[in-house]
């Protein structure tokens, strides 16, 4: 009500302002006309009348509120029934019911092993002193008979230029079969190109001498392997120490990662590299490579396309352990040369090293021994070595760790002996002289425990089938037909049947085993651990 | 419940015994000597074997019963007692 009556005395007060201040305003500018000297004047008076008390006066209006009146009434409540009741927790009748269940199944277990136990250890004494079943082997599927060539690959680029085949790898699903070429009879530093030919055995229209993937690399390969997850990935040690990782299926740039040429890499051929998984992320995976400049490193793949070092290891001769009479070391740093590496089935950190110097060395990844070496790098160099076996009669290029026997490797080397060993005992356990010229090439059967094969220097595939016989191959399989040597091969994992070899003339041939050495026979295991009880003692 | 025990333990003991365990009629595993996952393949195998068994010596004549089930592989020889509510199977090792 007060805020309605607000605007009119406003508007009252406002005309009369303005009609005096214009008033004013009107007289001032007639004097000022006037060219007079100055005098006083007096001006007439505006009035403003109070808008406070007059407002508050004239406008005041008086009212009241009242609430409609709410009606009441009075009333009460009074229970005019109840009953008693009790809540007990415990069931007292349970126990009862369920004792003669439990009891009742108890009792019927015991009466069904009272009724047939004796029957039971009656057969099963009598199983044990049975010979029924001596001598008797089965084999229901359809048996092969012999071992045959499948494939005989080649890349006529290569070949025409003399080219070695240095390294094979079977890719995880076992359906390719990649190859690097390069030589490895050349003492002097090498300026040779080198090519990497992946060939995918299950496609249609294989063609033997059309690879299906080409990749062309700068300086010669000697070694690869594929990723053990991962199809198309493959890892590649050169002759000038550089470690490469290609991409096999982006054919218009397979590099994926290289290490370059840095104070970590290499300074000698890369003899050797392997995948190995990281230690807390085993979905993911590192490169492992070794070469005769004695450093063994471990390589992970960066964003940048680089190859970062993340771990080393160095031999130098003065660190290993004299558990074996050595020839004297001679004075001053020397490396110990590593052509190859195979790691223990059974434990993952467990490897064994094939030198120059003909012996084995057990080794692990975990060592925290820092090596005596002046090699620069960007990690601290580990001596990884435990133990130091007895040494062939000349460089070993291969070992191989047993699939089904945690102690039991063997190594093959310049000498022409394969050497089985354990990793208990510094003695071979057994030395067979498979040839006359070097042994390149050493595989234990990824299905057989007693089966394993080599690759000689006089040009066949040896397979030992040490149940058969503990002395002779049980196949030799003729790979060159000059004699020209076999310098790797390589087990399939994923298809047992399948054995590929690549030899000097730069042929890879792949052989299919016969049923003989892809099936386990009844007592093989058992064999195997009898074989090193018997000969370890 | 000791009883029980007993029994396997001492078939368990047997030479070339590798394997020892109890499967109700339902074909789920009440007893064993093995891991979980082996013993659970063995049983629901071994069951249906058993069952199949079962049915053929009754359907060829049905005086007869299924009374001790022998498999002989390469490696092991698997035993089979069976039972109208329980089988016991025992694996042994013979070329141990």
């Amino acid at each position: 009500m007060a805020m309605c009556a607000s605007p009119r005395p406003f508007r009252r007060v406002g005309s009369a302002g303005a009609a005096a201040l214009a008033a004013g305003g009107a007289g001032g500018a007639e004097r000022r006309g006037r060219p007079a000297p100055l005098q006083d004047e007096t001006l007439g008076v505006a009035s403003v009348p109070s808008q406070w008390r007059s407002v508050q006066g004239i406008r005041g209006e008086t009212k009241s509120c009242q609430t409609a009146g709410i009606a009441t009434a009075e009333s009460s409540a009074q229970a005019r029934t109840h009953a008693d009741a009790q809540v007990q927790t415990e069931a007292p009748e349970e126990p009862a019911a369920m004792a003669p269940v439990s009891q009742y199944d108890t009792l019927r277990l015991e009466a069904f092993l009272r009724r047939v136990e004796a029957m039971v250890i009656r057969e099963l004494n009598n199983n044990w002193q049975s010979h029924a079943f001596d001598g008797y082997e089965v084999n229901w599927t359809e048996q092969q008979q012999t071992v045959s060539c499948l494939h005989t690959l080649v890349y006529p680029l290569a070949q025409g230029q003399g080219l070695h085949v240095t390294g094979i790898s079977w890719n995880s699903t076992g359906s390719v079969l990649a190859c690097a070429y390069g030589r490895l009879d050349d003492g002097d530093w090498s300026t040779l190109k080198s090519y990497v030919c992946t060939w995918n055995l299950d496609r249609q229209g294989l063609n033997p001498q059309q690879p299906s993937v080409v990749v062309e690399v700068p300086s010669a390969v000697m070694c690869l392997a594929f990723h053990p997850t991962q199809p198309s990935h493959i890892a590649g040690g050169l002759y000038s120490g550089e470690v490469l990782v290609w991409d096999m299926s982006r054919p218009e740039d397979p590099l994926l990662w290289r290490t370059g040429l840095t104070d970590d890499t290499h300074t000698d051929p890369v003899y050797q590299v392997l995948w190995l998984p990281e230690p807390r992320h085993s979905h993911r995976f590192q490169v492992l490579s070794a070469a005769t400049d004695g450093k063994v490193l471990l390589w992970r793949g960066s964003g940048a396309g680089q190859l970062r070092l993340t771990k080393g290891f160095a031999l130098a001769v003065q660190q290993l352990p004299r558990s074996t009479k050595l020839k004297k070391p001679p004075r001053g740093e020397t490396e110990v040369g590593v052509t190859s590496v195979a790691f223990s089935s059974f434990d993952s950190s467990l490897f064994v090293l094939g030198t120059e110097g003909g012996f084995p060395l057990k080794c692990s990844l975990a060592s925290e021994v820092a090596a005596l070496t002046r090699m620069p790098s960007s990690v601290p160099l580990r001596a990884p070595v435990q133990f130091t076996f007895s040494p062939h009669g000349g460089p070993v290029y291969s070992v191989s760790c047993s699939p089904f026997h945690r102690n039991l490797f063997l190594s093959a080397g310049t000498d022409g002996h394969v050497h089985l060993y354990s990793m208990l005992q510094a003695q071979p356990l057994t030395s067979l002289q498979l040839s006359h010229k070097y042994l390149f090439a050493v595989r234990w059967s990824p299905v057989r425990p007693l089966v394993f094969a080599a690759a000689s220097g006089e040009g066949d595939v040896q397979l030992f089938d040490l149940q058969k016989s503990s002395q002779k191959p049980t196949v030799s399989i003729t790979q060159t037909q000059d004699g020209s040597p076999v310098y790797c091969l390589e087990f399939n994992s994923q298809q047992t049947q399948l054995l590929a070899a690549g030899d000097a003339k730069g042929m890879v041939k792949v052989w299919q085993l016969s049923t003989a050495f892809t099936e386990q026979g009844p007592r093989e295991v058992e064999d195997l651990d009898q074989l090193e009880a018997e000969i370890t003692t | 419940m000791t009883e029980v025990e007993e029994t396997l333990k001492r078939i368990q003991s047997h030479k070339g015994v590798i394997g020892t365990m109890v499967v109700n009629a339902e074909g789920i595993p009440i007893r064993t000597t093995l891991d979980n996952s082996t013993t659970v393949q063995y049983a629901g195998l071994l069951h249906q074997l058993t069952m199949k068994a079962k049915s053929t010596v009754r359907d060829i004549d049905p005086q007869n019963d299924l009374t001790f089930l022998r498999i002989r592989s390469k490696k092991h020889e698997i035993m089979v007692a069976p039972d109208k509510e329980y089988l016991l199977i025992v694996i042994q090792n013979p070329c141990e």
